[in-house]
């Protein structure tokens, strides 16, 4: 594993493009790539340029309140944070959880990963994916598609519409819920709840299921474009049930290589800093996470619906499971290490979502009374890890005897694909930019690239505008050659400035 | 039965001045107006278009760093306008999707920008969005009671 193209060997001597931001993704990102005079590729990063300050937020704050606030970290997982907070007081308290609180909170985590990957998939990729990486600008976004396909665009709303109904039912609320506090819930289904989510689940799943076969035909009619786009070889992290099951929401980790060979299997994540390290690097806020025992050069991995496919050894719910078999299989096994195979595997994952819902809702433990563990021995140190819609999240924190959290510390899902993210768009710009004049086309390759890791940024202050994008090509005196923008609507103006 | 005034407002309560569209609504929801619903959420989005089912009228409150101080209002309509980020899709566009979900004009919308200069993680309101939203809440006041008609502030 490499690191070409992160650094040039004579930048001084290079011309500069940034896409800054990067679009359709949720935060801030910028991208830079620098090019000689033959318009070559000698140097690609992506820079993260929010990451910052989470931990301060959360020290010296009673750990009750934690599971709370740490959902405004984020507006676009909030329940991810909420329940990976949770899940590391729990062990600072030391209990276990009563049925019924982790059924609630296996419910409110499903529904997550319904409204997230249908948001991304129907709102955010699809354009995308419906109309060509290049296609005209004004026709490539959520209004285009609803436009052209008012029939999908509309199942997607009611996925993503359903999934926060899950999370209103379990958390209390649409959004700041408080449905799970350390050691339990406080909240179960009621009876009516419980009827209202029925009465839509087995739409939500044949839909999901639709949505699988709708990314595997955009993989039949570009087979050759999708298998290529971006691809890279990576190891691969998630959460396995003690079966080898897909969980997104409990297990250990399991790691493997490029080649699919198990690394380390069940590790216990109470002690995952024994086996992942975090490197910095100057030109990035975000940090870069490996594999301990083999290094930062090495040791970098990917995360979420990609790896957690290919790494669990079957799903357990049955529409998903026979996807996971053909997806697998599709075309010698390739789309399960292509970039864009993130999107296939995403909707594998939402039709597991859906059925795990349906289930979950037939279990009469959800409307049970018991929702708070017994006392157990209070810890220092809690670690909670879920799978969130984008990959693994740890959540990790001391407190002190005055019940303060004296120490944080947080590895996001997007942090994890920090190196991978980079990686891919490393592929795509050899690809698709070597030798050529950069337009607004060209460049939303390196966007979809990104796009298909659902990266979030993070929680980005959205009263900041729409993201105005600017693109200025500078020569190795940082003097502007040439710029472009695309302005808070989305149109990309020639020699223009964002406004 | 849906309450035909919906006043919606969108940030994240922990970003500074991002808070300004949820504690608008907060403060409009503690006056207990009849036939007046309060909705907030991180940032508008695709499903909310399905809130708007019903309405007699609706009121997007949001804090924006481009409005002149202390706030700006003015009517929305749909268009197709080319908005491509996720967590912030615009008004209009909402008010798109739901043409092209309901197949039916939208109810009339306004929106409220408050202006905002701060959004850093764990602050709270600046001392201009603090005014701004003092003087906001004062144009709601007497917007609703003439009927939530006129667009421009008195």
């Amino acid at each position: 594993m490499s690191f070409e193209l992160e650094t040039a060997t004579h930048p001084e001597q290079l011309k500069r493009v940034a896409i800054d931001p990067v679009s359709r993704v949720e935060g801030h990102g910028k991208v830079t790539i620098l090019l000689d005079d033959d318009n070559k590729v000698h140097q690609v990063r992506l820079h993260i340029v929010e990451f910052r300050g989470f931990e301060r937020f959360i020290q010296g704050r009673p750990y009750w309140e934690v599971p709370v606030m740490v959902q405004r970290l984020c507006g676009i997982c909030p329940v991810s944070h909420h329940l990976a907070a949770s899940k590391a007081l729990d062990m600072i308290l030391g209990v276990k959880l009563t049925p019924t609180a982790e059924k609630v909170r296996r419910l409110m985590h499903y529904g997550q990963i319904l409204q997230s990957h249908a948001l991304h998939f129907f709102h955010l990729s699809s354009p995308d994916l419906l109309f060509g990486f290049g296609s005209d600008v004004a026709k490539r976004n959520i209004v285009g598609v609803a436009a052209a396909d008012p029939e999908t665009a509309k199942k997607g709303v009611l996925l993503r519409k359903f999934g926060q109904e899950v999370i209103r039912l379990t958390a209390g609320k649409r959004v700041h819920g408080t449905g799970s506090v350390p050691g339990g819930v406080n909240k179960s289904l009621s009876a009516d709840e419980r009827a209202l989510l029925l009465k839509d689940i087995y739409q939500m799943v044949a839909w999901s299921r639709e949505a699988v076969h709708l990314i595997r035909a955009l993989f039949e009619k570009n087979l050759q474009e999708y298998n290529a786009f971006g691809r890279f070889r990576a190891q691969g992290m998630g959460l396995v049930r003690p079966d080898g099951a897909m969980d997104l929401f409990h297990g250990g980790l399991r790691a493997r290589d490029a080649d699919g060979k198990v690394l380390f299997d069940h590790f216990d994540y109470g002690r995952y800093w024994e086996i992942i390290g975090e490197s910095v690097k100057p030109w990035s806020y975000m940090k870069f996470p490996f594999f301990k025992n083999q290094g930062p050069e090495e040791g970098w991995y990917r995360v979420g619906p990609l790896v957690r496919v290919s790494n669990c050894d079957f799903i357990p719910t049955p529409f998903a499971d026979r996807e996971r078999t053909e997806f697998l299989a599709f075309d010698g096994g390739s789309a399960a290490g292509a970039t864009l195979g993130y999107h296939w595997a995403r909707m594998i994952e939402m039709l597991h979502a859906a059925e795990a819902i349906k289930d979950l809702l037939h279990d009469d433990d959800i409307v049970g009374t018991n929702l708070m563990a017994d006392g157990g021995e209070r810890q220092e140190r809690g670690v909670g890890v879920i799978e969130a819609p984008r990959g693994t999240l740890i959540h990790h924190y001391r407190v002190n005897e005055d019940d303060q959290v004296i120490r944080a510390n947080l590895i996001v899902s997007t942090t994890h694909n920090n190196q991978a993210m980079n990686e891919s768009i490393r592929q795509v710009a050899r690809q698709y930019l070597d030798g050529h004049q950069v337009t607004e086309g060209l460049l939303n390759h390196i966007e979809v690239a990104i796009r298909a890791f659902d990266p979030c940024l993070s929680c980005a202050t959205h009263a900041l505008g729409q993201m105005p994008l600017e693109v200025s090509i500078e020569d190795a005196n940082g003097t502007v050659l040439d710029r472009a923008a695309r302005d808070g609507n989305g149109r990309f103006i020639a020699g223009g400035v964002a406004g | 039965m849906t309450a035909p005034v919906l006043v919606f407002g969108w940030g994240n309560p922990s970003r500074g001045d991002d808070a300004l569209g949820p504690l608008f609504v907060e403060r409009v929801e503690a006056l207990g107006l009849p036939g007046v619903e309060c909705l907030t959420d991180f940032q508008l989005q695709v499903e909310h278009a399905l809130d708007l089912h019903g309405r007699r009228l609706v009121l997007f409150v949001d804090a924006s760093v481009d409005a002149a101080a202390p706030y700006e209002v003015s009517t929305v309509v749909p268009a197709r306008d080319e908005s491509f980020t996720s967590h912030a899709m615009s008004p209009r566009s909402v008010l798109q999707v739901y043409c092209d979900l309901e197949d039916e004009e939208p109810p009339p919308t306004w929106q409220l920008a408050i202006r905002g200069e701060a959004f850093e993680l764990g602050d709270g309101l600046s001392p201009a969005a603090a005014e701004g939203l003092e003087a906001a809440l004062a144009w709601f006041a007497g917007w609703i009671a003439r009927g939530a008609t006129e667009p421009v502030p008195g």
